[in-house]
């Protein structure tokens, strides 16, 4: 039993079958789909609203999702303390800037690594609340609710990865 | 009934938001989706963990949540989408997806595991969002609402019982999961 938690991975049918499980008990004890994307925007209506009260009350996106500490946002908390706990107990946690893979393409350029992830970061901020939700709350919670919109979207993203990726990569499956 | 209360009461979300966010964080990072390199495989298609957690995810969810809402237990939370907002913001996000290699889950499970380009890209998805919440009356007016699905789920689109599609969605995603094996992922 120990061994399991302590295992640096496990396969990724046990792993997805037990997202699945855990977004039953989102549903049934929380009455809501499991979606990462909304904290963000809660996060970013709090940084206005710390900026201009009145302004962060006014915009009507804010309205919609009114940004104050729920569920969404202790989920995302959550998430970081959850992976913490698996990474620490399996010995794999590591503090690094620049990813092996970018590292090996780019370079080991720290600078580099953190201007192009904040560039991809806000292309998906602005992408996941422009589809209403990102590869959790469209991708898993959405598509298995059968939502047409959702499936729309997953295709979407990953239509929109691939290309981009094998923009910077080269498309090595060819 | 009791988890009426429940679902009503704020204190018990906030904790339920906590425990379900580590649980989730923790199985994103035992399936390895916590990493850059495999999400960035999965782009380049050399690496198919991505695909192989989202679908067992999918089959496992879909057949109970159609299960807990035949019983009563649960209901539905979709949502429509159009063109406008569902093709063109899943694509901006697919271009997001490849440039920082995490996704708005994924990347909290990546600074979990000590990835701060992660941490980054965290502030990057806000800095995103925020645009977004910025240029919002904007795009409702001019685009989002452009090209309205006609339905907002599956079986309403195609006009069969749900059962039915649920257990075609099921064969769909057991036989991609068997390829996927076959072909060696």
């Amino acid at each position: 039993m120990i061994a399991w938690f302590t295992m640096a991975t496990w396969s990724p049918y046990i792993v997805g079958a037990g997202i699945g499980v855990l977004i039953w008990t989102a549903f049934f004890l929380s009455d809501r789909p499991l979606g990462c994307s909304t904290a963000y925007a809660k996060t970013a209506g709090m940084v206005e609203s710390a900026i201009s009260r009145g302004k962060a009350k006014s915009m009507p996106y804010y309205q919609k999702f009114t940004p104050t500490i729920d569920w969404q946002s202790m989920l995302i908390i959550g998430v970081v303390l959850g992976a913490f706990l698996s990474a620490y107990l399996s010995g794999t946690f590591k503090v690094l800037i620049v990813p092996p893979v970018f590292a090996e393409a780019f370079g080991n350029v720290p600078v580099f690594r953190s201007a192009v992830a904040l560039i991809g970061g806000i292309l998906m901020g602005l992408g996941a609340r422009w589809a209403g939700g990102c590869t959790s709350g469209h991708g898993i919670s959405g598509t298995l609710q059968l939502s047409v919109a959702s499936w729309v979207a997953a295709i979407c993203f990953f239509a929109g990865g691939i290309l981009v990726a094998g923009l910077i990569y080269g498309f090595t499956f060819l | 009934m009791a988890f009426e209360h429940l679902r009503a009461n704020n204190r018990a979300q906030i904790l339920l938001g906590l425990f379900t966010g580590i649980v989730f964080g923790f199985l994103l990072q035992k399936g390895g989706v916590t990493d850059y390199g495999v999400i960035i495989g999965q782009l380049l298609l050399t690496d198919f963990t991505v695909v192989q957690v989202m679908l067992s995810a999918v089959l496992v969810g879909m057949i109970g949540i159609y299960a807990m809402k035949r019983g009563g237990f649960v209901r539905l939370h979709t949502r429509v989408g159009s063109i406008g907002a569902t093709v063109i913001g899943g694509l901006i996000f697919g271009a997001g997806f490849a440039i920082l290699g995490y996704c708005p889950g994924t990347a909290a499970g990546a600074v979990g595991s000590g990835a701060l380009d992660a941490a980054i890209g965290m502030i990057g998805i806000a800095l995103g969002a925020g645009i977004f919440a910025r240029l919002y009356p904007r795009l409702d007016r001019s685009v989002l609402n452009r090209g309205i699905f006609p339905a907002d789920t599956i079986p309403d689109l195609v006009g069969v019982r749900p059962g039915i599609v649920v257990v075609g969605v099921a064969l769909l995603i057991a036989g991609i999961l068997y390829l996927l094996t076959v072909l060696g992922f």
